[in-house]
């Protein structure tokens, strides 16, 4: 026995040694999951837009406060309504050892043209010319506001290194979702990182890339060992007994354990996903009636479920586009009276009220089911009885689709981070032929919302444009097209002397490359 | 002995078309796998493209006919998100989850047995009331407490143990990583199989306890001590012998089961294996994975309750595998 227990303490000792002797340069970095694949182009998603962060570098990229700054180019000029000219970064080096030159972008641009999901995002631009091996221009359709916007999705692929065949005999370049490629399990990009081993669902090693271009980068980080841990509270507790360095996302359920420990600090930012609900007028005729629609909008307590329910980690909203947008417009706030809402009721004979149902996801948003029931509470002060159905992400979808329910709730991210993207989406009237309002499950429509979105579309004066956009997203809310909620803040943590503050962003893209680790 | 084997594998065919039947037929309710295939953005024309791609646009019947065709092949398609055949994933997920129900069943075997006769030996002993106390709280705590608790304490609080994960493994015949040969490996192991063997620990205890008071009450029991012999022979050697014939019955079917409780057990500890592989599968709506998974499981109850029939006939030579006449 005394042996047994000795045994055990020795294992103790030695697990223990390995277990806190880190090396200071490396960074185990613990999200809830891992990136589906290693092809940028594959799939339009966080997780994908997080690993094209580390290990390749767009044109240009977001700044902390949703303003612009080079990276690939060095600089940029309009030369006409149409073309944008970008000037290109010199001596920049692929993970291969190929040099980066204007050809790798006209081959990338192809292929975003080509992506399934990427498409959409580039279908107002026809062509991305080469002047010369330093000089692209990038040429829209038509006016377009939206290019810089858009070229921080233009993260340049190896040309040489996913030309040819594989040892199967497929393009190594061929974009498949529905299997493995070449590309999705090998990567050569011009970013701060390098893989340099993956086992899909368990764990990704990264390593800095020696020729990386950015030599004034604060980056001290030598290799990241990312470990994908899906249980929030395996998340919080692998970082606070030190097995992690830094984790993403963090619940608001566990900022009090953070925040009062010793060895971590939480970071939260105001993020830019608007949460909603919007009231189907095609199924219930009740909601045509502007009335009734601005009742249960001002039934709706969105500061009483901020503070209660999301433990005042989001940040209540009368509109769609977050602070920073073009079109976000101050005077639109949230209007909770419940006076107002009985009176509106009242006024349009629905005094005695009717019964409503509704749906949301249990696993997609923060507290997304909690929400749904606290709305249908809320609801019922107006006589409005909620029939409530939550159910996990995979069967809400479908169910979205069929816009199964009186009341769905939904969450948006704008993929351009401008508010024409909200709108092309989720409120314009809904049209199969131009692909608009195709998330618009309340049939809300509007030719003024109609109108002014496509039109500021053309506008590349960013002050027309802005009043175009928040007259739109006025017009929303005085017609009460939708219920909106708030918008979810972001959250990471990380052991102190990882000091992620200047390195997160609101797009949840942590720039790792330029992460100082004292 | 041949035919048994061979009336198994007719009934583990049997058990697993069966299973594939139902797993098609709730397949719709699984959810669109195109939602975490793509974006949110993209044009209904292009979700319905992909839908083709997979062949998720055809019949239920239709698919069903090509999983069976491919199925006899040995094929059960590939994972959506994993990439690869459903099966190499669950082989590569395998040794993770039964090395942890080795590891539990090790704690339980080791731990139930010697307290299980003793309460049955002693039953007024303060030590033996304080077990079946115990054991009674063990048994009504679910098994996620348990581990977060395990975590909170030893991990956050203490520091002692890793909080996830399987650490440093050992690769053996190339392809069988192993906890079992190194420090970290085994440091990695013991919460997540604490945590595992939580549930059925107090279930055995008691098994062990009441199957002993029984064979402690009858005649030969009762013979041997007359005959003189000491305690300790007639404890174990006679009455422990034949106490352990239910007990690896219900054991078997119990490990089995445990298979399914590692879903929980993986899915806080992040223990990469087959239960966890499993909750993902459908979270992601991977449905070749889900449905290869639960075919999967099935085999494996089949394949333990032979091997407990088998065992019982070696322990019981009285016990008749094929039934019938000899």
């Amino acid at each position: 026995m005394k042996n047994k227990l000795q045994l055990m303490g020795g294992l103790f000792c030695a697990g223990m040694l390995a277990f806190t002797v880190v090396d200071a340069k490396t960074l185990r970095l613990a999200y809830d999951a891992d990136p589906v694949t290693l092809d940028i182009h594959e799939q339009l998603s966080g997780g994908v837009l997080q690993l094209a962060h580390m290990t390749f570098d767009p044109l240009i990229r977001w700044t902390k406060d949703l303003g612009f700054e080079n990276r690939l180019a060095t600089s940029h000029e309009r030369l006409n309504d149409t073309t944008v000219r970008f000037n290109l970064r010199k001596g920049v080096k692929f993970h291969s050892g190929n040099s980066m030159t204007a050809a790798d972008f006209s081959w990338t641009f192809d292929r975003l043209k080509n992506s399934q999901d990427f498409k959409g995002i580039f279908t107002n631009f026809s062509a991305l010319n080469v002047v010369d091996d330093y000089t692209i221009d990038l040429v829209t359709t038509g006016p377009y506001p939206l290019v810089l916007h858009t070229a921080t999705y233009i993260f340049p692929m190896d040309r040489k290194f996913y030309t040819g065949t594989d040892s199967n005999g497929n393009d190594k370049g061929e974009i498949v979702k529905s299997g493995a490629s070449f590309a999705s399990t090998n990567l050569s990009g011009t970013g701060p990182f390098t893989v340099t081993s993956r086992e899909q669902g368990v764990k990704i090693e990264f390593e800095r890339f020696a020729d990386y271009w950015d030599k004034s980068s604060p980056g001290n980080v030598d290799k990241i060992v990312f470990t994908p841990i899906k249980d929030e509270q395996t998340r919080v507790a692998a970082l606070l007994s030190g097995g992690v360095d830094m984790i993403a996302p963090v619940s608001p359920n566990d900022f009090g354990q953070i925040r009062s420990s010793s060895k971590a600090d939480l970071v939260t930012k105001a993020g830019t996903r608007i949460i909603m609900f919007q009231m189907n007028q095609e199924r219930r005729a009740e909601l045509k009636d502007i009335r009734v629609r601005q009742a249960i909008v001002h039934a709706v307590n969105n500061d009483a479920i901020v503070k209660k329910i999301m433990k005042g980690f989001a940040t209540t909203a009368g509109q769609m586009s977050p602070k920073g947008y073009l079109g976000h417009n101050p005077k639109l706030t949230p209007r909770f009276d419940l006076e107002e809402a009985r009176n509106l009721m009242k006024e349009a004979g629905y005094e005695n009220g009717f019964t409503l149902t509704m749906m949301a996801p249990n696993n997609r948003y923060v507290n997304d089911d909690k929400i749904a029931q606290a709305v249908a509470v809320m609801l019922s002060k107006i006589n409005i009885k909620i029939d409530l159905q939550t159910m996990p992400k995979a069967q809400y979808w479908p169910m979205f689709d069929d816009r199964a329910a009186d009341l769905m709730m939904i969450g948006w991210h704008s993929d351009t981070e401008d508010s024409a993207n909200f709108n092309e989406f989720l409120t314009m009237t809904p049209n199969s032929d131009t692909g608009m309002g195709a998330y618009n499950s309340g049939n809300y429509s509007s030719s003024f919302v109609d109108e002014s979105t496509m039109a500021a579309n053309q506008e590349t004066d960013p002050a027309k444009r802005a009043s175009m956009l928040q007259a739109v997203e006025e017009r929303i809310y005085q017609e009460a097209g939708i219920v909106p909620l708030h918008w979810q803040n972001l959250a990471w943590a990380a052991r102190k002397g990882v000091n992620i503050e200047p390195i997160v962003n609101a797009m949840n893209f942590p720039y790792l490359g330029d992460l100082v680790i004292d | 002995m041949l035919q048994f084997l061979l009336k198994r594998l007719l009934q583990a065919m049997l058990v697993m078309s069966i299973i594939s039947i139902a797993c098609f037929a709730i397949q719709d309710s699984l959810g669109d796998p195109t939602r975490e295939m793509a974006a949110n953005s993209i044009s209904s024309e292009e979700r319905v493209l992909l839908r083709e791609e997979l062949g998720l646009n055809d019949s239920t019947i239709v698919q069903f006919g090509r999983f069976i065709g491919r199925a006899v092949q040995g094929d059960l398609g590939n994972s959506y998100f994993f990439k690869e055949p459903a099966m190499t994933v669950i082989l590569k997920k395998l040794p993770a989850t039964l090395e942890l129900s080795f590891a539990a069943s090790i704690l339980i075997i080791v731990i139930s047995i010697p307290l299980g006769v003793f309460t049955a030996i002693r039953p007024r002993h303060w030590f033996s009331r304080l077990t079946m106390a115990i054991s009674v709280i063990g048994i009504s705590i679910p098994v996620f407490l348990t581990a977060i608790g395990l975590i909170f304490i030893f991990s956050v609080t203490l520091g002692w143990m890793p909080s996830f994960g399987r650490g440093e493994t050992v690769e053996m015949w190339g392809y069988w990583s192993s906890n079992f040969f190194s420090g970290d490996g085994l440091l990695h192991i013991i919460m997540p199989a604490v945590a595992l063997s939580s549930i059925m620990l107090p279930l055995f205890i008691r098994l062990v306890r009441a199957e002993m008071l029984e064979v402690l009450s009858t005649e030969y029991v009762k013979f041997a001590r007359a005959k003189g012999l000491s305690s300790y022979k007639v404890y174990m050697k006679h009455a422990l012998k034949n106490t352990m014939l239910p007990v690896i019955t219900v054991g078997g079917v119990q490990i089995g089961i445990m298979v399914a409780y590692t879903i929980l057990t993986e899915s806080v500890f992040q223990w990469p294996g087959m239960g966890f592989m499993f909750l993902e599968a459908v979270n992601r709506s991977d449905i070749p994975l889900i449905t290869a998974y639960i075919m999967f499981v099935g085999f494996l109850f089949v394949v333990v309750n032979t091997l407990v029939d088998l065992l019982y006939g070696v322990i019981n030579p009285m016990v008749d595998l094929v039934g019938g006449n000899k």
